[in-house]
């Protein structure tokens, strides 16, 4: 069995008197698409915090790529290859779409204590930036201000700024969030095109979504994971069903 | 604007002949004033309007890096090839440590934790009694630049200015189209997503900090030559203050934002006080009417685009 | 240990404290619930003082000068907030501190237009001028005594008035959650115009009183102003409370550093050195003071929000 690529442990994390992550362990393989999900409230947030490196666990371990990231700043885990998206948006607005992703990419390819040469002669740099727009779907829309997109194309581009960094492992946050159906189309192929190049750690609601992607799930209730695996399994889990009121899970299986 | 600059680089250039020329050689000298303030303005642009980082106490790497001048000078080291680099030197070790400590807070704290900082300096010099505390420490004449040139001569220190402002924006206009520029326009635009792509953002800003903190360390030094007296006056809040409205006057992230808040907020000050005693009253007016017609300062009326577009 | 000194430095830091409190009161709220960083609120300070002084000459009764001073100040900054002010509460910090640097000056040289240049008498009255027998040894002026009555007596009415009234409870609703307050159909703008004219009635109460003590010129109110934004820093942003308390252990650490931290220097410094560094140490301190709150606890002593 190859080292996963990410590894929870134990984390815990608590508010005051919640305790939002109860002992979460959690592993995902390279290659794969894991998805996570669970009810509102289960605790997705603070996890996607944790792993990212915006939030410290109070226990437990975050290992990435054989290396016990807990401690690492999230500059230095997105360096290493563990970047994530957001489920409100959450681009550089005033930027045209090219930038949005030319910066991403500019902060993934060393550093930029750079102050004499303009940017804009750095050809090789644009380029990247206007094969990930290609790759994403919005190659005609370099010029347009982020701010200034339908929302459906401000999650595209969501994903294509994570993108543009090179990651090893992309964290997805909810990137269906309030899509209508085209929309999601567009979304779920790209996210299925991207299982190639890195492995995807893919939370989200949308479980007809969840379930044409997804190599394994893992399901996540009140801070801990209940269940992990294939999905047929996950449908079939007996806490799994008790948690989620059945509804959603038998629309997956529709699917 | 690489249309306008070499243009007015040009008329720069020619105005101390044409002040000469009709005799008015007063000009000569607010000329160089402003220019040292466009300068000092710059900088803050650079911190604010580049970097998002609103500090309240920029004035405090000014005047440090007036006292460097002076204070060496007091000490019998009046070579401007020394002083003029330690000026700059001073203020960028101080904008460091106080960026170290301020860049752990953000908005509205940032702002204030900057002003204490700024304060405090203030009253370190005020306590210098050796170097006239309260009244501050006159310089018994300019910094000695050799090369044949004697700074003294009101022309020559403002073609000196000149030059040295003109590189300074040269290479800022470098710095922010650069990576760093970049960079630091990315996390004023959205710092969290900044920090989410792998900008280690601290680190960033803290050197935008320090490089704000030199620039303005040599308009000091180039300010305390001009008017031959380094005060803790240059350190007050209020000092600070006045940068700010050249920033913002200008346009907040326009390059020559700080240039052009300087140059009209300097020139209005001395058309004013020709016309009545009471010409605070005059630029108070204006200030305000600028805040509500031209709220992004006036840049952003004349080229009619937001910064981020440059 | 001289008692006597120390007895009366701690007097005298509470009676600045107090006054710093009148200005920080309606600073505090300002920019609480209105968000709102407002340059110019030491301008009404410095428009208390200088009402004051010319009623006090002009009807030669130190309490009328004094309530006229109140009155004529609200009703200068309730017309201040209705015309311009009101415009900036939607609009950036930095959009604010143009503004309201642009009322310091317009107000600066209006002042200096009406008044003329230079600075003017406001006189203790005759009653207030000698001192009082506190204790055996120590004799504090009356007038003094009077500012710390009057400190005390509107610190409690500013408590009363917040925490049992319906419009105090209005503005702590405001203040602790402003976007709350307004869903709950609180009229706003009138609500706003009072704690701003309240603000500057009391900013002006502290200008008359203090005048006498300072001098009543053009620019008092910049060097008060800073200190009045070091105490609501430290107090809480909003925090009427934080307010109190942050003026009163302001103007201790300045008035008792003032006078202490130069004996103490002297112990082991040369004594021209030692009276020098101490009132600059001691506003230094403030300084530190503020930042180290701005560092591990920015929301002061006192958070207002929630």
């Amino acid at each position: 069995m190859p080292e996963p690529m990410l590894s929870l442990a134990g984390l815990v994390k608590r508010f005051g008197g919640l305790t939002a992550t109860d002992g979460v362990s959690l592993e995902v393989r390279p290659g794969e698409i894991h998805a996570l999900i669970g009810p509102n409230g289960a605790g997705k947030t603070t996890l996607i915090h944790q792993i990212c490196g915006a939030l410290a666990p109070d226990a437990g371990s975050v290992r990435f790529l054989g290396r016990d990231v807990t401690h690492l700043t999230m500059h230095e885990r997105v360096a290493s290859g563990l970047v994530r998206s957001f489920q409100v948006t959450n681009l550089f607005k005033r930027f045209s779409v090219l930038d949005n992703v030319a910066l991403a990419v500019q902060a993934a390819a060393g550093s930029s204590m750079r102050f004499w040469t303009p940017v804009v002669r750095d050809r090789s740099l644009f380029d990247q930036a206007r094969s990930v727009l290609a790759r994403i779907g919005l190659a005609d829309k370099a010029g347009v201000a982020a701010a200034a997109l339908a929302h459906g194309e401000q999650r595209q581009l969501e994903v294509g700024v994570a993108l543009a960094t090179r990651p090893k492992l992309l964290l997805l946050d909810e990137p269906l969030a309030g899509m209508g159906l085209e929309e999601s189309e567009r979304i779920v192929h790209l996210i299925s095109d991207l299982a190639g190049a890195c492995t995807i750690l893919l939370v989200e609601h949308d479980m007809q979504a969840v379930f044409r992607l997804a190599h394994r799930i893992s399901v996540l209730v009140s801070g801990r994971v209940i269940a992990s695996g294939a999905p047929d399994e996950v449908r079939q889990d007996a806490q799994v069903r008790r948690a989620y009121l059945g509804d959603e899970l038998a629309e997956g299986r529709a699917a | 604007m690489p249309g306008v600059a070499l243009p007015a680089l040009a008329l720069l250039i020619a105005l101390p002949l044409v002040i000469q020329a009709i005799g008015q050689p007063f000009y000569t000298v607010l000329a160089s004033r402003i220019l040292i303030f466009a300068l000092a303005a710059s900088s803050l642009n650079l911190l604010i309007g580049f970097g998002g980082m609103v500090s309240f106490g920029h004035a405090a790497f000014f005047g440090t890096g007036a006292y460097t001048v002076a204070i060496l000078m007091f000490h019998g080291v009046d070579s401007a090839w020394i002083a003029w680099p330690a000026a700059v030197i001073v203020s960028a070790l101080a904008a460091t440590a106080i960026g170290a400590i301020s860049l752990h807070t953000r908005g509205v704290y940032f702002i204030m934790i900057t002003l204490a900082f700024a304060q405090m300096i203030y009253y370190v010099f005020v306590s210098l009694k050796m170097y006239g505390g309260d009244d501050g420490l006159s310089l018994p004449g300019r910094s000695a630049l050799g090369l044949g040139l004697d700074l003294k001569s009101d022309m020559v220190f403002y073609y000196v200015v000149l030059a040295l402002v003109a590189m300074t924006m040269v290479l800022l206009g470098r710095l922010v189209n650069a990576r760093f520029g970049r960079v630091l326009q990315g996390i004023r635009e959205n710092e969290s997503r900044a920090a989410a792509v792998g900008v280690p953002v601290y680190r960033y800003q803290l050197v935008c900090f320090a490089i704000g903190g030199a620039m303005a360390g040599l308009a000091g030094a180039l300010a305390v030559n001009q008017s031959g007296l380094a005060s803790p006056n240059l350190l007050y809040w209020t000092q600070s203050g006045m940068l700010m409205i050249m920033v913002i006057l200008g346009g907040v992230g326009f390059l020559y934002g700080g240039v052009l808040g300087a140059t009209v907020l300097l020139l209005l000050e001395e058309v004013l006080s020709d016309y009545t005693i009471h010409w605070q009253l005059g630029e108070g007016v204006v200030l305000l009417a600028i805040v509500l017609y031209a709220p992004n300062g006036l840049l952003s009326i004349i080229r009619r685009k937001a910064p981020a577009d440059a | 240990m001289d008692w006597i000194l120390l007895t009366e430095q701690t007097l005298n830091g509470l009676q600045f404290g107090l006054m710093l409190f009148l200005l920080a009161a309606g600073l505090t709220l300002v920019f609480g619930i209105m968000d709102m960083i407002n340059l110019a609120h030491g301008s009404l300070y410095m428009v208390g003082a200088y009402l004051a002084a010319t009623l006090a000459v002009t009807t030669g009764s130190f309490v009328i000068a004094l309530l006229g001073a109140a009155a004529g100040t609200a009703i200068f900054g309730a017309l201040l907030e209705v015309s311009l002010l009101r415009t900036l509460y939607q609009k950036d910090h930095l959009t604010q501190v143009l503004a309201t640097f642009a009322l310091i000056l317009i107000i600066n040289e209006g002042t200096r237009m009406i008044w003329g240049p230079q600075a003017l008498m406001l006189n203790i009255p005759d009653a207030l001028s000698g001192p009082v027998e506190l204790f055996a040894g120590l004799n504090y002026p009356a007038y003094r005594l009077l500012i710390i009555a009057v400190g005390v007596a509107v610190a409690l009415g500013l408590y009363l008035l917040v925490t049992r009234t319906r419009v105090g409870m209005l503005v702590r609703a405001g203040a602790s959650n402003r976007e709350m307050a307004l869903a709950m159909g609180v009229n706003v703008k009138r609500l706003f115009t009072a704690v701003f004219a309240v603000g500057a009635a009391l900013s002006a109460v502290a200008g008359a009183l203090l005048g006498p003590l300072l001098a009543v010129q053009v620019g008092m109110g910049e060097s008060i102003l800073i200190l009045a934004f070091v105490v609501i820093v430290i107090g809480g942003i909003g925090s009427i409370r934080g307010a109190l308390v942050g003026s009163l252990l302001v103007g201790f650490v300045d008035t008792v550093g003032r006078t202490l931290l130069p004996m103490g220097l002297r112990t082991v410094l040369p004594p021209a050195v030692a009276s020098n560094l101490g009132p600059a140490l001691a506003s230094i301190l403030i300084y530190v003071l503020m930042a180290s709150v701005l560092f591990w606890r920015p929301q002061g002593l006192f958070p207002a929000r929630g």
